[in-house]
């Protein structure tokens, strides 16, 4: 019990992440809303968006803009750049794309149980299915 | 110019759905032809890329300049110059086959339906053209999005279907994008060249074993293997005739490249044959694959369902192929994706015919039809018969090397499946035959009608049709040597 605190403690965005997609996941297989599904899926799409940003950070690190590097030559040599003091921007810009796919896709998929709305009067997956076997 | 074509490739497709959307606001008549240039363009840069890789093996393009491991690169090798000029092809001759079915079945949406549709190739190619890892991943969600939105547009059930698919093609890419997590957290690098020179320190990482998995199984849920096909059959079969035509083709065939590219450039076949032992597994899931999907197929009264699992099953064998681990196994299965492109579309192009003459595409829609539309059903006999695998088609000999690589890897189960799969398409397809054949023709007050009317699909429709079925004995015969001057080099040295 004593080593599990620490195991869980010292990776928190690892287990944050896992339960938020968990969730996520939850929510798609066991609801039967179709809209409630829709945000159970943006849930699971954002726990990967915060999966990409935790590993981009960094404690007591700045964003990677060298101060004086231009036109001042002595600044330049005086500084010795630590790769701690800095963090690695590329997840954060990459999650930037990965939120526009996620908005994308609630759109689209929004858009669509309007449509599954306007054909079978309920977004409830049950009824929609007993309706098509009905017909 | 000839440098710029891997940008070529993409650039004109994705301006031109732009270029189309605007036109539809102006006059419909525009966006047609817009479409038919836009894709005219990368199929003529595809074909001569090809031919460049021919002389130079990889084709390098840096945009904007950067080089490979900070900028994204475009790489074209042999692998994936055949895969283009398949998709491009396949793209621009359904544009054209089902011109009418677009203005019969939704005439007033022609401007949006234009613009997805480019802009749904522009996504495939660009999956296929890049050599990035989350590039990939973005270009893989253009794709699906206006897939769904093309599949959205069909019949009554055809919402409900999208939206299971878009449920399960959302996870299958989050996946894909949580494996690229994990392996830029020990690589550090998102290029896919890169990727595998770094990898091999790192073979028994289990950081490395996580990626790997995540990435399947995410491609997998993409591709709808097996356990995970569910999305598939109603997303097809309720889909608009002109989109299943197009996206039964390429979508799952892209996808499987997508798999085969992970396997040979990204994890490298040392990881995936030696350092894991799964392949084995790998490919009883994919036994497992080709009997349901042919079982399934046999339960279905409606024609574009039946072929929806004959899908299902055929991507079994190309995952199966690529797994056996050996030279004839993986020659199979990429032969299969061009094979497997063009006879689907094939069939899903006489699917189309029928129903822009019958509107129906149930079983007892079909009776009488060789009377009526003679040349259809012959291209439609010539695509069964490659789908069994009968001597001069495509599918015998990708089914041949299958096989063979089945006996060579010693896995007969394998080599089971795939004669009992092509038994049970000599019975779905003589079954199809048999009722278009000897049944009479009846329409809907049911008396019998004229026999010996022939009422053929316009030559719009008919004319790529038949390009399409004399294509599919065409690629058969020289099969020698597209496996000799192209599949040869897209393996590489150490899968014997």
């Amino acid at each position: 019990m004593s080593d599990l605190i620490p195991f869980i403690v010292a990776k928190y965005n690892y287990w944050i992440y896992i339960t938020l997609m968990m969730i996520g996941l939850y929510a798609m297989i066991a609801k039967n809303n179709l809209v409630k599904k829709i945000v159970g899926m943006n849930i699971f799409q954002t726990a990967i968006i915060l999966f990409y940003v935790s590993i981009g950070a960094k404690k007591g690190a700045t964003i990677p803009i060298i101060e004086h590097a231009h036109g001042d030559a002595h600044g330049a040599v005086s500084h010795t750049i630590e790769i701690a003091h800095y963090i690695n921007p590329l997840p954060h810009v990459l999650m930037l794309t990965a939120i526009v796919v996620s908005v994308a896709t609630l759109g689209v998929a929004l858009a669509l149980a309007i449509k599954v709305y306007n054909r079978h009067k309920t977004l409830e997956e049950d009824e929609i299915i007993d309706q098509i076997k009905g017909i | 110019m000839s440098q710029h074509y891997p940008a070529l490739l993409v650039i004109v497709p994705l301006l031109s759905a732009f270029l189309i959307s605007a036109a539809g606001w102006l006059n419909k008549r525009l966006c047609f032809p817009i479409a038919v240039a836009a894709l005219s363009v990368a199929c003529f840069s595809s074909v001569l890329l090809l031919f460049q890789v021919l002389d130079e093996k990889v084709v390098l393009y840096k945009l904007g300049g950067w080089s490979p491991p900070w900028g994204i690169a475009y790489s074209v090798d042999y692998l994936n110059g055949l895969v283009l000029v398949v998709v491009s092809v396949v793209a621009l001759l359904n544009l054209i086959a089902t011109q009418r079915n677009v203005e019969q079945e939704f005439s007033e949406k022609i401007g949006a339906f234009y613009t997805l549709y480019i802009l749904f190739v522009t996504g495939l190619l660009g999956i296929v053209v890049t050599g990035d890892a989350f590039n990939l991943y973005v270009l893989l969600e253009i794709a699906s999005l206006t897939g769904y939105g093309l599949i959205a547009m069909g019949e009554n059930r055809a919402p409900l279907a999208t939206l299971n698919y878009l449920y399960m093609g959302t996870i299958g890419a989050s996946f894909y994008l949580l494996g690229i997590g994990y392996l830029y957290i020990v690589t550090g690098s998102l290029n896919m060249a890169d990727i595998s020179a770094i990898l091999p320190s790192l073979y028994h990482s289990k950081t490395v074993l996580a990626a790997f998995v995540i990435c399947i199984v995410g491609v997998w849920l993409k591709m709808a293997f097996f356990p995970l096909h569910a999305w598939l059959p109603n997303a097809y079969t309720y889909a608009p005739s002109a989109v299943s035509s197009l996206i039964a083709p390429l979508m799952t065939k892209v996808i499987i490249y997508v798999m085969i590219r992970l396997m040979l450039t990204v994890f490298t076949p040392k990881y995936i044959f030696s350092t894991l032992n799964v392949s084995d597994s790998i490919v009883w899931i994919a036994v497992i694959a080709i009997v349901m999907g042919a079982i399934l197929a046999l339960g279905q009264r409606n024609l574009k369902k039946m072929l929806a699992y004959i899908i299902v099953a055929e991507v079994g064998y190309m995952v199966g192929g690529a797994w056996l681990g050996n030279r004839a196994g993986m020659t199979g299965a990429i032969l299969h994706i061009a094979n497997d492109a063009l006879m689907t579309l094939c069939v899903f192009l006489v699917v189309g015919n029928i129903v822009y003459k019958v509107k129906g595409y149930a079983f007892e829609d079909l009776k009488g039809l060789f009377r009526k539309m003679p040349f259809t059903m012959g291209a439609f006999v010539v695509g069964a018969m490659s789908i069994i695998g009968v001597p001069p088609t495509c599918g015998f000999f990708s089914k041949w090397y299958l096989i063979s690589g089945a006996i060579q890897a010693g896995h007969y189960g394998f080599m089971v499946a795939l004669l009992f799969s092509s038994l049970v398409n000599v019975i779905l397809f003589f079954r199809v035959i048999e009722i278009s054949y000897y049944e009479p023709f009846e329409n809907h007050h049911g008396q019998e009608s004229h026999p010996g009317k022939i009422a053929e699909a316009p030559l719009t429709m008919l004319v790529p049709l038949l390009i399409v079925a004399a294509g599919l004995v065409v690629v058969g015969v020289y099969t020698g040597d597209i496996v000799n001057h192209i599949i040869e080099f897209a393996i590489p040295k150490g899968i014997v």
